[in-house]
C-alpha cells in the first residue's frame, strides 16, 4: 500500500452510525429477537457483531448471542495462495438449528468468504434462515451473493484495498480505501 | 507464516519457529472433534497415500483419520499385497504413486531414510510415518502438544524419556523436539539399550529412574518391543519390569503433577504397571486425540507449502 493514494471513507463517528443503520434494519427485518443469533467472521467481523448485537440488546431489551466463525479451513484457494491464512478459533457456543443467524463481515467483496461462512455454517446445524450484514459493500463479487443489510456501500476496482479498523485491535475506528 | 519444506522427515531439520507453528496449528483442528460434523472440506480432492512396510494400526488408522476429516481421498498401500513383494524397488514404487497424482505420500519403512529418498522421488508431499531407528515426527509433534497443552509450556521443563531407548524412533523425534524448544531431556534405561554417544544430542543418562524421578515434570515411558528379546539385551521381560518398569513405587517420590505418557501400543506389566497407566496423571488416551489433530495440522501446513513460492516478496 505504499505507493497507492489512501483515503479515509469512514471515521469513528460515521462507523458507529453505520452499524446503527445495519443493526436497526436487523431490528426491523426479524422483529422478534427471541431466536436470533449473531455470528461474526475472524477477526473484524466478530468485534463488529458484538457491537450489533449490544445495540440490538439496548433497542429491544433482548441481546442475541454472539459466535465466532473461522472460515480457513472452507476456503477454496488454501493450496494456491501465497501466504497461508492462521487458522484461528470458531466459536458457537449455541445450537444453531431453528436459529436466525445475522452472520457479519467487515467488508463484503467477491462472496467468496460468505460461501465458506455459509458451508461451515451448515456443518453445525440447521439454522432457520441465515441473514448477511456488512459493514462496507466494494462491490465486485464473484459469487452470487448479496448482503441483506450494508452499511455503506463503496465502489472500489479490483487493485484497491479495503481496510476497516476496529478500536478493540487496531486501537480506532476507521475506514480506509488504498488505490493504486 | 508457511513450512519451507514440501515433505516432513523428521523433527531434526525443523526450526523451533516451524515446530510452534504446527502446534499453534493443531489446536484448532482439537476444537473441531467436539462439533457433531468433525469434517472440512479443507483438502477435497487431494489424494492421500499411506504407504506402510511396517505393520501399525494406530498410526495408520490416526493417519487415515486425519486426511479423512480434511475431506482428502485415502489409499492404503500395505506390504504383503502391493507388488513390493513381487521384488519392486521403493524408487519404482514412488514412480507408481507419482503417476496415480497422489499429493501426500505417508511412509514407514523399517529402513533409516527410505522416506528421504522417496521424498527426491515425488513431487507430492512426503510424511515420514516412522523410518528404522531414526524418526517418528508426528509422534514427537503429538508429544510436545500434550506436554504443552498440559503444562502450559515446554521451556524448562524436565523432561524423562524411560526404556528402550536404542530402537526407539520415537525417542530421537522427541529428543530433536524437546531440545529445540528448550526442555531438558533425561534418558533412563538399561545399558544395553542405551545407544553409544547419544549423549551428545544433549541430553543426561541415568541408569535407574529412582535417581532422578524427584526432579521430573513429564515422563514419557517407551514401549518395550518384545521382538527385540531374541538379542538378548535383557534377559527377560519379567527380569526389565522388576528394574525398569515403572509402577507406583518407583513413583513415590514423584512430584504431584508429574504428566505419564506413553506412545502406545502398552505392555502392561512390562514397562508400565496397570495403576500407572490408569491413574489421573497419564493422558496415554488424549496422546491418541492430539495425534489425530497434529497429523490433520501438517497436512493443512503442507498443502500450503506445496503451492509455488512467490518470487516477488
Amino acid at each position: 500500500m505504499k505507493n497507492g493514494k489512501r483515503t479515509s471513507v469512514m471515521d469513528a463517528r460515521q462507523l458507529a452510525k453505520a452499524l446503527a443503520r445495519v443493526a436497526d434494519a436487523i431490528i426491523r427485518d426479524l422483529k422478534k429477537m427471541d431466536d436470533v443469533v449473531i455470528i461474526g467472521t475472524q477477526t473484524r467481523g466478530v468485534h463488529l457483531a458484538h457491537r450489533i448485537a449490544k445495540y440490538i440488546g439496548e433497542h429491544t431489551g433482548i441481546e442475541p448471542p454472539v459466535g465466532v466463525l473461522d472460515i480457513t479451513l472452507y476456503r477454496d484457494d488454501i493450496s494456491s495462495i501465497e501466504r497461508q491464512p492462521l487458522i484461528k478459533e470458531t466459536d458457537i457456543p449455541f445450537d444453531v438449528t431453528d436459529k436466525k443467524i445475522v452472520l457479519v463481515d467487515d467488508v463484503i467483496y467477491t462472496g467468496r468468504t460468505i460461501r465458506a461462512g455459509i458451508d461451515e455454517l451448515m456443518d453445525f446445524g440447521r439454522p432457520c434462515s441465515i441473514k448477511l450484514a456488512a459493514l462496507i459493500d466494494r462491490g465486485q463479487r464473484e459469487l452470487p451473493i448479496q448482503p441483506d443489510f450494508v452499511g455503506k456501500t463503496i465502489p472500489t476496482k479490483p487493485g484497491d484495498k479495503v481496510r476497516v479498523f476496529v478500536e478493540e485491535i487496531d486501537g480506532h475506528d476507521e475506514v480506509i480505501v488504498a488505490r493504486k | 507464516m508457511r513450512l519451507k519444506q514440501k515433505d516432513l522427515l523428521g523433527l531434526e531439520n525443523l526450526t523451533a519457529k516451524e515446530i510452534q507453528l504446527i502446534l499453534d496449528t493443531a489446536k484448532p483442528f482439537k476444537e473441531l472433534f467436539t462439533r457433531s460434523v468433525k469434517k472440512v472440506p479443507t483438502l477435497r480432492g487431494k489424494t492421500v497415500v499411506l504407504l506402510f512396510y511396517e505393520p501399525s494400526t494406530r498410526t495408520r488408522n490416526s493417519f487415515e483419520l486425519a486426511a479423512k476429516r480434511l475431506s482428502a481421498d485415502t489409499l492404503n498401500i500395505s506390504v504383503n499385497m502391493s507388488s513390493v513383494v513381487k521384488g519392486e524397488s521403493l524408487i519404482d514404487t514412488g514412480k507408481t504413486i507419482e503417476a496415480m497424482k497422489a499429493d501426500f505420500v505417508v511412509i514407514r519403512h523399517a529402513m533409516s531414510g527410505a522416506p528421504h529418498l522417496l521424498a527426491k522421488t515425488i513431487s507430492g508431499s512426503v510424511i515420514n510415518a516412522g523410518d528404522g531407528l531414526h524418526e517418528h515426527p508426528t509422534q514427537g509433534l503429538l508429544d510436545l502438544f500434550t506436554i504443552r497443552e498440559k503444562k502450559g509450556r515446554i521451556k524448562d521443563l524436565k523432561v524423562g524419556i524411560i526404556g528402550d531407548i536404542m530402537h526407539s524412533r520415537v525417542a530421537r523425534s522427541d529428543i530433536w523436539g524437546l531440545k529445540k524448544m528448550g526442555a531438558e531431556v533425561h534418558l533412563i534405561g538399561p545399558v544395553t539399550l542405551m545407544p553409544c554417544g547419544i549423549e551428545k544430542m544433549g541430553v543426561y543418562i541415568h541408569w535407574c529412574l529412582e535417581d532422578i524421578i524427584d526432579k521430573l515434570d513429564v515422563i514419557n515411558i517407551l514401549r518395550i518391543q518384545s521382538e527385540r528379546q531374541a538379542d538378548n539385551l535383557f534377559p527377560s521381560l519379567r527380569e526389565y519390569n522388576e528394574i525398569f518398569g515403572v509402577n507406583t513405587m518407583r513413583l513415590a517420590n514423584a512430584k504431584k503433577e508429574l504428566l505419564i505418557m506413553h506412545p502406545g501400543p502398552m505392555n502392561r506389566g512390562v514397562e508400565i504397571s496397570t495403576s500407572v497407566a490408569d491413574s489421573p496423571r497419564a493422558v496415554i488416551t488424549e496422546q491418541v486425540t492430539n495425534g489425530i489433530a497434529i497429523r490433520m495440522a501438517v497436512f493443512y501446513l503442507l498443502a500450503g507449502s506445496q503451492s509455488p513460492i512467490p518470487s516477488i516478496i
